[in-house]
Protein backbone atom coordinates (compact mmCIF):
# COMPACT_ATOMS: atom_id res chain seq x y z
CA UNK A 1 0.00 0.00 0.00
CA UNK A 2 1.33 3.41 -0.95
CA UNK A 3 0.23 6.87 0.05
CA UNK A 4 -1.16 9.26 -2.52
CA UNK A 5 -2.41 12.79 -2.53
CA UNK A 6 -5.07 13.59 -5.04
CA UNK A 7 -6.62 16.91 -5.96
CA UNK A 8 -9.88 16.93 -7.87
CA UNK A 9 -11.20 20.01 -9.64
CA UNK A 10 -14.91 20.04 -10.39
CA UNK A 11 -16.96 22.35 -12.59
CA UNK A 12 -18.12 25.56 -10.98
CA UNK A 13 -21.83 25.20 -11.83
CA UNK A 14 -22.18 22.16 -9.61
CA UNK A 15 -23.91 22.82 -6.33
CA UNK A 16 -22.12 21.88 -3.15
CA UNK A 17 -24.30 18.82 -2.62
CA UNK A 18 -23.82 17.69 -6.22
CA UNK A 19 -20.10 18.00 -5.79
CA UNK A 20 -20.21 16.08 -2.54
CA UNK A 21 -22.08 13.18 -4.10
CA UNK A 22 -19.49 13.22 -6.87
CA UNK A 23 -16.69 12.94 -4.33
CA UNK A 24 -18.57 10.18 -2.51
CA UNK A 25 -18.70 8.29 -5.78
CA UNK A 26 -14.93 8.32 -6.12
CA UNK A 27 -14.18 7.63 -2.47
CA UNK A 28 -16.44 4.58 -2.69
CA UNK A 29 -14.43 3.40 -5.71
CA UNK A 30 -11.29 3.51 -3.58
CA UNK A 31 -12.93 1.86 -0.60
CA UNK A 32 -14.35 -0.94 -2.70
CA UNK A 33 -10.83 -1.68 -3.95
CA UNK A 34 -9.42 -2.05 -0.42
CA UNK A 35 -8.12 1.49 -0.35
CA UNK A 36 -8.32 3.80 2.61
CA UNK A 37 -9.07 7.52 2.80
CA UNK A 38 -6.68 9.10 5.26
CA UNK A 39 -7.71 12.71 5.03
CA UNK A 40 -10.03 14.90 3.01
CA UNK A 41 -10.14 18.62 2.49
CA UNK A 42 -12.59 20.80 0.66
CA UNK A 43 -10.92 23.99 -0.49
CA UNK A 44 -14.15 25.56 -1.66
CA UNK A 45 -14.73 27.35 -4.94
CA UNK A 46 -11.48 28.94 -5.99
CA UNK A 47 -10.70 31.27 -8.83
CA UNK A 48 -8.71 29.48 -11.50
CA UNK A 49 -5.46 31.11 -12.56
CA UNK A 50 -6.56 30.64 -16.16
CA UNK A 51 -9.73 29.45 -17.85
CA UNK A 52 -10.21 25.72 -18.22
CA UNK A 53 -12.99 24.65 -20.57
CA UNK A 54 -14.57 28.08 -20.13
CA UNK A 55 -14.62 27.74 -16.35
CA UNK A 56 -13.35 30.68 -14.35
CA UNK A 57 -13.91 29.16 -10.93
CA UNK A 58 -14.01 25.60 -9.71
CA UNK A 59 -14.53 23.33 -6.74
CA UNK A 60 -11.30 22.00 -5.27
CA UNK A 61 -11.10 18.85 -3.22
CA UNK A 62 -8.07 17.07 -1.84
CA UNK A 63 -7.87 13.43 -0.77
CA UNK A 64 -5.09 11.57 0.94
CA UNK A 65 -5.34 7.95 -0.04
CA UNK A 66 -3.62 4.79 1.04
CA UNK A 67 -4.09 2.12 -1.60
CA UNK A 68 -2.48 -0.12 -4.16
CA UNK A 69 -1.34 1.41 -7.46
CA UNK A 70 -3.97 -0.61 -9.33
CA UNK A 71 -6.70 1.10 -7.33
CA UNK A 72 -5.27 4.49 -8.20
CA UNK A 73 -5.14 3.74 -11.89
CA UNK A 74 -8.79 2.61 -11.81
CA UNK A 75 -9.74 5.71 -9.82
CA UNK A 76 -7.91 7.96 -12.28
CA UNK A 77 -9.52 6.20 -15.24
CA UNK A 78 -12.99 6.92 -13.82
CA UNK A 79 -12.05 10.53 -13.03
CA UNK A 80 -10.99 11.02 -16.62
CA UNK A 81 -14.30 9.72 -17.90
CA UNK A 82 -16.39 11.98 -15.72
CA UNK A 83 -17.65 15.13 -17.43
CA UNK A 84 -17.99 17.26 -14.30
CA UNK A 85 -14.33 16.83 -13.41
CA UNK A 86 -12.21 19.42 -15.15
CA UNK A 87 -8.87 18.26 -13.90
CA UNK A 88 -7.18 16.06 -11.33
CA UNK A 89 -3.67 15.42 -10.10
CA UNK A 90 -2.53 12.45 -8.06
CA UNK A 91 0.96 12.33 -6.63
CA UNK A 92 2.75 9.89 -4.40
CA UNK A 93 3.64 11.18 -0.94
CA UNK A 94 5.85 9.91 1.85
CA UNK A 95 3.58 10.76 4.73
CA UNK A 96 0.19 12.29 5.41
CA UNK A 97 0.39 15.82 6.76
CA UNK A 98 -2.06 15.94 9.65
CA UNK A 99 -2.31 19.72 9.70
CA UNK A 100 -4.77 21.40 7.38
CA UNK A 101 -2.96 22.33 4.20
CA UNK A 102 -1.99 25.88 3.37
CA UNK A 103 -4.76 26.45 0.92
CA UNK A 104 -7.35 25.94 3.64
CA UNK A 105 -5.83 28.80 5.61
CA UNK A 106 -5.52 30.93 2.51
CA UNK A 107 -9.19 30.57 1.85
CA UNK A 108 -10.09 31.83 5.29
CA UNK A 109 -7.69 34.74 4.93
CA UNK A 110 -9.06 35.68 1.57
CA UNK A 111 -12.62 35.68 2.81
CA UNK A 112 -11.58 37.93 5.63
CA UNK A 113 -9.85 40.27 3.20
CA UNK A 114 -12.86 40.29 0.93
CA UNK A 115 -15.22 41.17 3.72
CA UNK A 116 -12.75 43.78 4.93
CA UNK A 117 -12.56 45.39 1.49
CA UNK A 118 -16.37 45.28 1.29
CA UNK A 119 -16.55 47.23 4.49
CA UNK A 120 -14.14 49.79 3.11
CA UNK A 121 -16.23 50.13 -0.02
CA UNK A 122 -19.35 50.63 2.00
CA UNK A 123 -17.55 53.15 4.16
CA UNK A 124 -16.33 55.09 1.13
CA UNK A 125 -19.83 55.10 -0.31
CA UNK A 126 -21.18 56.38 2.95
CA UNK A 127 -18.71 59.23 2.80
CA UNK A 128 -19.92 60.23 -0.66
CA UNK B 1 52.44 36.34 -2.08
CA UNK B 2 51.70 39.32 0.13
CA UNK B 3 51.29 41.46 -2.91
CA UNK B 4 48.73 39.06 -4.29
CA UNK B 5 46.68 39.20 -1.11
CA UNK B 6 46.62 42.94 -1.18
CA UNK B 7 45.45 42.86 -4.76
CA UNK B 8 42.61 40.49 -3.92
CA UNK B 9 41.38 42.68 -1.12
CA UNK B 10 41.46 45.68 -3.36
CA UNK B 11 39.49 43.80 -5.94
CA UNK B 12 36.75 42.75 -3.56
CA UNK B 13 36.07 46.22 -2.23
CA UNK B 14 34.06 47.79 -5.04
CA UNK B 15 31.27 45.23 -4.81
CA UNK B 16 31.36 43.35 -1.59
CA UNK B 17 28.65 40.94 -2.59
CA UNK B 18 29.19 37.50 -1.16
CA UNK B 19 27.52 34.45 -2.62
CA UNK B 20 24.13 34.15 -0.93
CA UNK B 21 23.28 30.75 0.52
CA UNK B 22 20.26 28.75 -0.53
CA UNK B 23 17.08 29.93 1.23
CA UNK B 24 15.70 26.39 1.43
CA UNK B 25 18.79 24.72 2.87
CA UNK B 26 18.70 26.66 6.13
CA UNK B 27 17.35 24.75 9.14
CA UNK B 28 13.61 24.94 9.89
CA UNK B 29 12.58 25.83 6.38
CA UNK B 30 9.32 24.14 5.42
CA UNK B 31 9.35 21.58 2.66
CA UNK B 32 8.63 22.80 -0.84
CA UNK B 33 4.99 22.06 -1.56
CA UNK B 34 2.86 22.78 -4.61
CA UNK B 35 0.10 24.03 -2.31
CA UNK B 36 2.33 26.62 -0.67
CA UNK B 37 1.50 29.48 -3.00
CA UNK B 38 3.02 32.16 -0.81
CA UNK B 39 6.46 30.62 -1.22
CA UNK B 40 6.05 29.62 -4.85
CA UNK B 41 4.97 33.05 -6.04
CA UNK B 42 8.23 34.46 -4.68
CA UNK B 43 10.16 32.34 -7.18
CA UNK B 44 8.35 33.36 -10.34
CA UNK B 45 8.81 36.58 -12.26
CA UNK B 46 6.07 39.12 -12.93
CA UNK B 47 5.41 37.31 -16.17
CA UNK B 48 4.98 34.05 -14.32
CA UNK B 49 8.28 32.51 -15.36
CA UNK B 50 10.37 30.52 -12.92
CA UNK B 51 13.31 32.61 -11.69
CA UNK B 52 16.69 31.03 -12.50
CA UNK B 53 18.58 29.68 -9.51
CA UNK B 54 21.64 31.77 -10.36
CA UNK B 55 19.56 34.81 -9.42
CA UNK B 56 17.56 33.39 -6.51
CA UNK B 57 20.58 31.44 -5.13
CA UNK B 58 18.48 28.31 -4.63
CA UNK B 59 20.61 25.16 -4.66
CA UNK B 60 20.34 22.83 -7.64
CA UNK B 61 18.54 20.16 -5.65
CA UNK B 62 16.01 22.57 -4.22
CA UNK B 63 15.56 24.26 -7.57
CA UNK B 64 14.47 20.95 -9.06
CA UNK B 65 11.93 20.49 -6.29
CA UNK B 66 10.80 24.06 -6.64
CA UNK B 67 10.28 23.90 -10.38
CA UNK B 68 8.31 20.69 -10.00
CA UNK B 69 6.11 22.28 -7.34
CA UNK B 70 5.50 25.34 -9.52
CA UNK B 71 4.59 23.16 -12.47
CA UNK B 72 2.14 21.18 -10.36
CA UNK B 73 0.55 24.38 -9.09
CA UNK B 74 0.24 25.60 -12.68
CA UNK B 75 -1.44 22.40 -13.80
CA UNK B 76 -4.03 22.74 -11.03
CA UNK B 77 -4.64 26.37 -12.06
CA UNK B 78 -3.39 27.61 -8.71
CA UNK B 79 -0.75 29.63 -10.55
CA UNK B 80 -0.78 31.06 -14.06
CA UNK B 81 1.41 29.74 -16.88
CA UNK B 82 1.68 33.26 -18.28
CA UNK B 83 0.66 36.59 -16.84
CA UNK B 84 -0.70 39.17 -19.24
Amino acid sequence: MALYESVIIGRQDLTNSQFETLIDEFTSVIKSHDGEIKKTEYWGIRNLAYKINKNRKAHYYMLNISSSPETISEYERLLGLHEDIIRFLTIKIDKVDENPSLLMNNKVDRHRNESASDNIEIASKANV
Amino acid sequence: MTQLNIKRQALRKPNQKRRKSCPFSAPNTPEIDYKDLKVLTRYVSERGKIIPSRISAVSAKKQRELSKAIKRARFLALMPYVVG
